[in-house]
């Protein structure tokens, strides 16, 4: 079974040409599941080579999961260990969870990016090198004594060595290009010669290259070459004797595009306002890795978004509190050290009443921390880090695409309950992809302003049954009225020092919060409702839980898990999911701070299972940890 | 909309029609709670006064904005929208109020501390984009709500309390910040002198884009009689030059004495000496940042008589919420995007 390679007549000429060297066509194996990681300098675009494999890939109904690995410097010094980037993809014909544990093959453009890698290739894996970049100066820069692909160090593995460098050249020669325009093509060469491995069409790319060059035909014909060259490089050559397929996952009908986690948070954005019928207003600083949401929403001007790029993270969430004032939904997004500049402002927001979303794209932390990398150490933060008693709805997305749909239920509990509400995702989730289920519009809940018009009775701080007081449009007539950051008093919103209305307020405060406990979902069980082991995760460590669940299930190991989606209120049900199970281990990538609460809250002792390393779980981790505790050998 | 706005569209001469409202129509009732005999009290009236003359301004679309400190309480006690918020945040906030609906008329309350100090960023930055808001500084020269610490105005030398020995730094001069942000409205005034605190406001008012009025004000705890040079009958007119566009730069009783340039170098001249006359007096051009900057320099110069009224205005520049608003308008065409299409996307497969 192959996929049409999708070649016009000139290269097909060239293949039936070729077809006659080639002795014997190699084998095509089918594979369950392939994780491949494409590496080389962060200037190499490996980047644009691996998202342009999964879209290809997911485009032809497989479930891809993918993470990038990028230095947090731009341009880092070419060849060296740190300025290595990476791209790893995991394609499945089943539910894909995570980028995958191990990988398969990895495509390594220099000697820094084979070393950098190496450790998480599985035994007997695909290496792909660049063969032509593996010269004394990279040698050295990769801090490698000896080569290699000479020395026997990767005896074990499948090494294709491939002199891409030469490829290019020859294959682009009549361009007449710039060497240096050339070399930018090499990426575009692995990216073939991967399509060629795995049995997938070229006619996803072709046609990214045709859209995106429009402009510059030399450029476009040189990636178009170098795509080809590679694809056909694998064609030709004896060196594959085997090419693999993955069978199509059967996914539930629907229309599906891929997406990352920041680009998921700026559309659910744009469609909560859409279905709330309000002027979308974002006020944010440029941060890593939060800034796409910024930049993609910048982009949105035709659907009515206003973006404001403000001097400073505090100013980023008080012009979204003006914007919340004067009746849009307001939102700020950001990172950990940003975050820590907004608590003041969050603290507004609960005094005030106002809606906002607040989007903390966690990365590694304390202080600056590791910008690039990813960290769930914001939890504690969310939950607890302002003056006073100041409770805010904390939610957490758990995967790339779930960020949709959370972005579009922190607005409705924002308006709703007129509430700042605290949306965390993570590096990992953010800039990872998986194919979503594009929504229509009215799927979505309903979100109701409820703007207040009606002078008869209005007093500020009325409240409804749910405690939630009015939202006034400036510019309403007679409903003129103060609010501010000063303790209201009960009803009239005046400002109160009186001790009793202090804690009524302060009370009426956090039973608003409560009280959206009744307003989302009971927390799933996944596998027995009750039994010796309950996997309690939050956020983006679902996708290693379930793998695991997955894999321990395989194996005949009997486990549960369920994943916090909602941790501020919790859902009702959690406290009786936690006490049907003996013992309930709690993953996550930070030092136990979901823990430390569910320990507070229900008076459990929860078993902990810490990553703080800036990269996410592999499910092997969380299955061996399982293992340990339910005494299985591993 | 009533005859009184028509007629206004109409550009009718705001003598010949009723304004909406009275002074009183902008008190919220509320107690006021500054110290008695506090400058406050005198803006807060005359902001009252002169809003009837915002002909054709509605009550309800008037918002005030305040950071924290004496002046921020400044919006509880107009009956109009208000937002008392954070300490020095008052500029991004109303930044956001006035970016997210630009049909309102935002004002912004904030003293030197609010302001210049921990909002020094923000207020930098609003007058660097020119948002249409009308920003009112409340200069005391002193932190008064935290009871008498030196604020970033505090003159060099300045004993209080948090400077014991005398200040070590050196004062903002808001005027100059203000210019050098490229502020497209900038004027002073002062608490005392009623007339001219009014005709600021309605000033401030009218142009379109960042308006910045700083007005001296007294605190009557913490740093009573700083302005006293300026507001005293004895010598006030020997020490406060009325800028007016258009106008010869005179001052002194009776309009004794003239502002003249040597080259950059501004000097006053003696009128009532036979050999200088009123022809020979600058005359002011409120459009020239050069002319501005010169006059703001003179805070800085004992020997020169402080200046009051528009130092700056130019009309010339888009706002930046007019642009944003333009922004999307271009983008929109004939009709807003259809957000399903954009859900979308361009790369997406059926199953």
């Amino acid at each position: 079974m192959e996929d049409k390679p999708g070649v016009e007549s000139n290269l097909t000429k060239q293949k039936s040409a070729s077809s006659e060297t080639v002795a014997s066509k190699p084998v095509i194996k089918s594979v369950d599941e392939v994780t491949i990681r494409f590496a080389g300098d962060s200037g190499d675009g490996m980047q644009l080579a691996g998202t342009q494999f999964s879209d290809a890939v997911a485009a032809t109904g497989h479930d891809v999961g993918t993470l990038p690995d990028y230095p947090a410097e731009i341009r880092a010094p070419v060849g060296t260990l740190y300025g290595v980037s990476g791209f790893q993809i995991h394609f499945s014909s089943h539910e894909v969870y995570t980028p995958g544990d191990e990988i398969n093959a990895l495509v390594a453009m220099n000697p820094a990016a084979l070393k950098v890698n190496l450790k998480d290739l599985r035994k007997n894996g695909i290496i792909i090198v660049n063969s032509d970049a593996f010269d004394r100066k990279n040698l050295d820069l990769a801090e490698y004594k000896t080569n290699p692909l000479e020395d026997g160090s990767l005896e074990g593995y499948n090494v294709f060595e491939i002199p891409i460098s030469k490829q290019i050249t020859e294959v682009l020669k009549d361009l007449n290009l710039p060497l240096k325009t050339a070399m930018k093509c090499k990426n575009f060469f692995a990216l073939g010669v991967v399509y060629w491995l795995y049995n997938k069409s070229l006619d996803y790319t072709l046609n990214w290259i045709k859209g995106k060059f429009s402009k510059h035909p030399e450029i476009l014909e040189a990636n178009i070459r170098a795509l080809k060259a590679g694809y056909y490089y694998g064609e030709t050559t004896e060196m594959f004797t085997t090419r693999y397929a993955v069978k199509p996952a059967t996914l539930p009908k629907g229309i599906y595009r891929n997406l990352n986690g920041n680009e998921a948070v700026a559309l659910g954005m744009v469609a909560a306002a859409k279905r709330a019928g309000l002027q979308l207003f974002l006020g944010s600083y440029p941060i890593t890795p939060a800034s796409e949401i910024m930049q993609n929403l910048a982009k949105y001007k035709k659907y009515g978004v206003k973006v404001f790029q403000a001097e400073d993270e505090i100013a980023g969430i008080c012009t979204a509190i003006g914007a919340s004032f004067a009746g849009s939904l307001g939102v700020t997004s950001t990172s950990g050290p940003g975050m820590a500049l907004k608590t003041e402002a969050i603290g507004l927001a609960v005094i005030s009443e106002l809606p906002l979303v607040i989007i903390n794209v966690q990365r590694g932390g304390p202080s600056t921390g590791l910008p690039t990398k990813t960290e769930q150490a914001d939890l504690l933060q969310a939950f607890y880090g302002r003056n006073g008693e100041c409770p805010a709805p904390v939610l957490a997305a758990c995967s790339p695409a779930d960020c949709f749909t959370m972005a579009v239920e922190a607005s409705r509990i924002a308006i709703k309950y007129m509430t700042p509400v605290i949306l965390l995702t993570d590096g990992y989730i953010a800039n990872g992809t998986e194919p979503w289920k594009i929504q229509k519009i009215e799927e979505l809940p309903e979100i109701n302003p409820n703007f207040r018009t009606d002078p008869e009775g209005f007093a500020p701080y009325l409240r409804n049954e749910i405690l939630a007081r009015p939202w006034v449009k400036p510019g309403t007539p007679g409903l003129e009225h103060r609010i501010g950051g000063l303790e209201k008093q009960h009803i009239k919103g005046n400002i109160s020092y009186d001790p009793e209305n202090h804690q009524l307020m302060v009370s009426l405060r956090e039973q608003k919060v409560r009280g959206i406990a009744n307003d989302i979902p009971e927390v799933e069980v996944i596998g027995d409702k009750e039994g010796e082991l309950l996997i309690l995760g939050w956020g983006s460590t679902f996708g290693a839980i379930a793998s695991a669940y997955d894999n321990l299930k395989d194996e005949g190991i009997n486990v549960s898990y369920a994943v916090l989606k909602y941790l501020n209120p919790f859902p009702k049900n959690l406290e009786k999911v936690l006490k049907s199970f003996k013992k309930v281990l709690i993953p996550e990538m930070n030092l136990g701070q979901l823990a430390k609460i569910i320990r507070m809250e229900y008076l459990l002792e929860p078993l902990m299972l810490h990553k703080v390393k800036g990269i996410p779980f592999k499910s092997i981790e969380i299955e061996n940890k399982v293992k340990e505790i339910l005494k299985i050998k591993k | 909309m009533d005859n009184v706005v028509s007629a206004t569209q109409n550009d009718a001469t705001p003598e010949t029609i009723k304004p909406l409202y009275t002074a009183k129509d902008f008190s919220s009732g509320q107690d006021v709670r500054w110290c008695p005999g506090c400058g406050d009290f005198s803006i807060l009236a005359q902001v009252q006064r002169s809003f009837p003359q915002l002909i054709g301004e509605k009550k309800e679309n008037i918002v005030f904005i305040s950071g924290i400190g004496c002046s921020s309480r400044f919006p509880y006690y107009m009956n109009t929208y208000g937002y008392h918020t954070i300490h020095g945040r008052a500029a991004a906030i109303a930044s956001g109020v006035k970016t997210a609906n630009p049909s309102l008329s935002v004002w912004m309350a904030t003293g030197d501390g609010d302001c210049l100090s921990i909002g020094g960023n923000h207020f930098i930055h609003l007058l660097r984009r020119n948002i249409d808001i009308n920003v009112l500084l409340f200069n005391n020269k002193i932190y008064g709500l935290t009871k008498g610490q030196a604020s970033p105005t505090s003159s060099h030398g300045a004993v209080t309390k948090s400077t014991p020995a005398g200040n070590i730094e050196y004062p903002v001069n808001p005027i100059s910040l203000a210019l050098g942000m490229n502020g497209t409205f900038i004027a002073r005034s002062i608490d005392k002198d009623t007339k001219h605190l009014q005709e600021m406001i309605i000033r401030s008012y009218k142009h379109t884009g960042t308006s910045f009025l700083e007005v001296f004000q007294n605190c009557v705890i913490f740093n009573d009689g700083v302005y006293d040079l300026y507001t005293n009958k004895e010598t006030r007119d020997d020490n406060v030059i009325k800028i007016e566009h258009g106008k010869p730069l005179l001052f002194g009783k009776d309009n004794s004495k003239g502002i003249k340039l040597d080259g950059w170098k501004p000097i006053v001249l003696d009128l009532t000496d036979g050999k200088n006359s009123v022809n020979d007096v600058l005359v002011y051009d409120e459009t020239s940042k050069e002319l501005a900057f010169i006059m703001s320099s003179f805070a800085e110069n004992p020997s020169l008589p402080i200046p009051i009224g528009v130092f700056l205005c130019v009309e010339n520049r888009p706002t930046y919420d007019s642009d944003m608003e333009a922004q999307i308008k271009k983008a929109q065409g004939n009709a807003e995007g259809d957000v399903e299409e954009l859900l979308k996307g361009n790369a997406y497969w059926e199953i």
